[in-house]
Formats: structure tokens, sequence, C-alpha cells
């Protein structure tokens, strides 16, 4: 057996027919495609460039040079790492268009500084989500994961957020899987230090009260 | 097994891909050392917490919106013949 013949079951073949019918000229393939990943492709692109419009560009450019380029697609991966790829470089250029004055890639390098070994140490409160309102604890994960640098914050999204596997975030990023382990290990232990301001258990903690003037809201 | 080496072997812990010999020996070194218990379980937390929290869906106007200009512009496309990348 070739290894080309893997064995595709449910949504991959599913979704190998529809690039395949895509291919042939069938727009509502395509359009089925696009009703498939259009939610994924935006989210992804809204925690890249952290701003609406942008995203909602990202996802219509995206969607159409996966159109104007499906003849490429060699179908050896799932189309939607591939769409992934497309959706990151779009959402990366307009983070770079945005802020000129800032490098924005995902090679950028690693601080050598050690900066992965944690320096507060302090247990959450249980359930510390519990404590806000949920547009308070949307605004406090939004603010929190802006402070990560681009490269670190696309593999944290792509791997914990959206569910890629490791390989598959190498592939849409198109890094080596122990950059991606490395980064992601980086992002995970970096967004849970920022956290921790706002979810810290408090020396008089009672499980109800939070100190005034901490965390601002 | 050192802090550090613990540190090292979290994302694949968390991951579930350590293999066994590995697995046992940080668990080993979670069930005396509080300080890096404390960062494998919030570090958990952090993951499950931005995966439960979903912040930026479609709205659904907004999506039909979305769709129906991607494909009127690959129409156009079509027209126009291939592009590149």
């Amino acid at each position: 057996m070739s290894a080309i013949e893997n064995k595709l079951v449910g949504p991959v073949s599913e979704e190998l027919a529809l690039v395949q019918a895509a291919k042939r000229g069938d727009d509502s393939a395509f359009e089925e495609l696009v009703r498939r990943y259009d939610r994924n492709v935006f989210r992804i692109a809204q925690h890249i460039t952290q701003n609406r419009e942008d995203a909602e560009d990202v996802v219509q450019e995206a969607f159409l040079k996966a159109y104007g380029n499906l003849a490429q697609f060699q179908e050896q991966s799932k189309f939607y790492t591939w769409l992934v790829r497309i959706a990151v470089n779009e959402a990366l250029m307009k983070l770079r268009r945005r802020r000129p004055e800032r490098t924005v890639s995902l090679d950028e390098e690693i601080k050598t500084e050690d900066d992965s070994l944690p320096r507060e140490i302090a247990d959450w409160s249980p359930n510390p989500e519990q404590q806000y309102n949920q547009s308070e604890l949307r605004e406090i994960l939004s603010k929190t994961i802006q402070g990560l640098p681009p490269g670190f914050r696309t593999v944290f999204v792509l791997r914990d957020v959206e569910g890629l596997s490791t390989e598959e975030t190498a592939a849409a990023l198109e890094l080596s899987v122990p950059a991606v382990k490395s980064r992601l290990l980086r992002a995970r232990l970096q967004l849970r230090e920022r956290l921790g301001r706002y979810f810290q258990k408090r020396d008089s903690e009672d499980g109800n009260k939070r100190e005034s003037g901490d965390g601002n809201q | 097994m050192k802090c550090s080496d613990f540190l090292q072997e979290l994302t694949n812990y968390l991951d579930g891909v350590l293999d066994e010999t590995t697995k046992t020996e940080l668990e080993n070194h979670l069930s005396w050392c509080h300080n890096c218990y404390v960062v494998c379980d919030t570090t958990k937390k952090t993951i499950q917490i931005y995966r439960d929290s979903l912040p930026y869906e479609l709205p659904d106007d907004l999506r039909t919106r979305l769709r129906s200009a991607i494909m009127s512009k690959c129409q156009q496309q079509k027209k126009r013949g291939p592009q590149s990348v």
C-alpha cells in the first residue's frame, strides 16, 4: 500500500470530497468549505490581529486565496491546515501593517534569559473564573493574551484554543515540531503567570470577597 | 527529577504524550514538590479557561454577509482567471 493511500474516515474524507469537487469548479462545494471553517478562521484571525475589522478582512482574503489557489493544494495535508496557514499569514500581514514599528514574525528570537521559569508560584482560588462575570472574564482573557508576542500567541491559539495537533500546528506555521513545543510551553507559562494576577488566592480569601483596587474590575 | 526537568516535560505531560517512565517520575515529583504542583495545576486551568471561553464568535448576520461577499468575489476571480498567492 502506498503512503498516499491513507485511510480517510468521516470528516476528513468528506472534506477531501468537497475539495475535489471545488477543484472541478463546483462552487457550492467551496461554499460548504467556507461554512465549515469560517468561524475557526475568524477566531484565529481575531486572536492574532486583536481587531475585529482586520479579522473580517482576513476571513475574506484567506478564503479568496484558497479559492484562487485550490489547484495548487496537494491533498497530502488537510485542507483546514492549509487554509489556516494562509489565514495566519494574512493576519500577520495585517498586524505588520498596523504596527510597522514592531517586528512581527513567527521566527522571532526567544529571549536567551530563562524567562520560562515561573517567577510567581502562588496558588489560584478554586474555580477562579467564577469570580468574574462573563464580560469581565472576556476582558481579562483578551488583555492577557494580547500581551504575548504574536509568535507565541499564534501557537497557543492554534494548539490550545483551536485544538490542532502539534504536528498540524507546525505544518500550518511552517515551524518545526520542537519549535512549536518550545513556544507553546512559554506561551502557556506566560499566560498562567499573567492570569495569576487576577486568579490568585488572596491572603484574606473567604471564597466570595475580592480585595478592592486589585485587577481593576 | 528536578524542577527544571519537570518544566521541560510539562507540555508533553499536559498533552498526554509522555512515555510511562517519565510520566511516573514526573508525577512522583509533583507529589512532593508543591511549587511544581501549583505550576502544573494552574497551567492546566489556564488552558481550560481559554478553551472554554471562545471569546470571538462570529455572529450569524456577519457570517452570512461575509460568506456572500466571499462567494461573489470568487465568481469575479473565476472570470478574471487564476491568481498567485
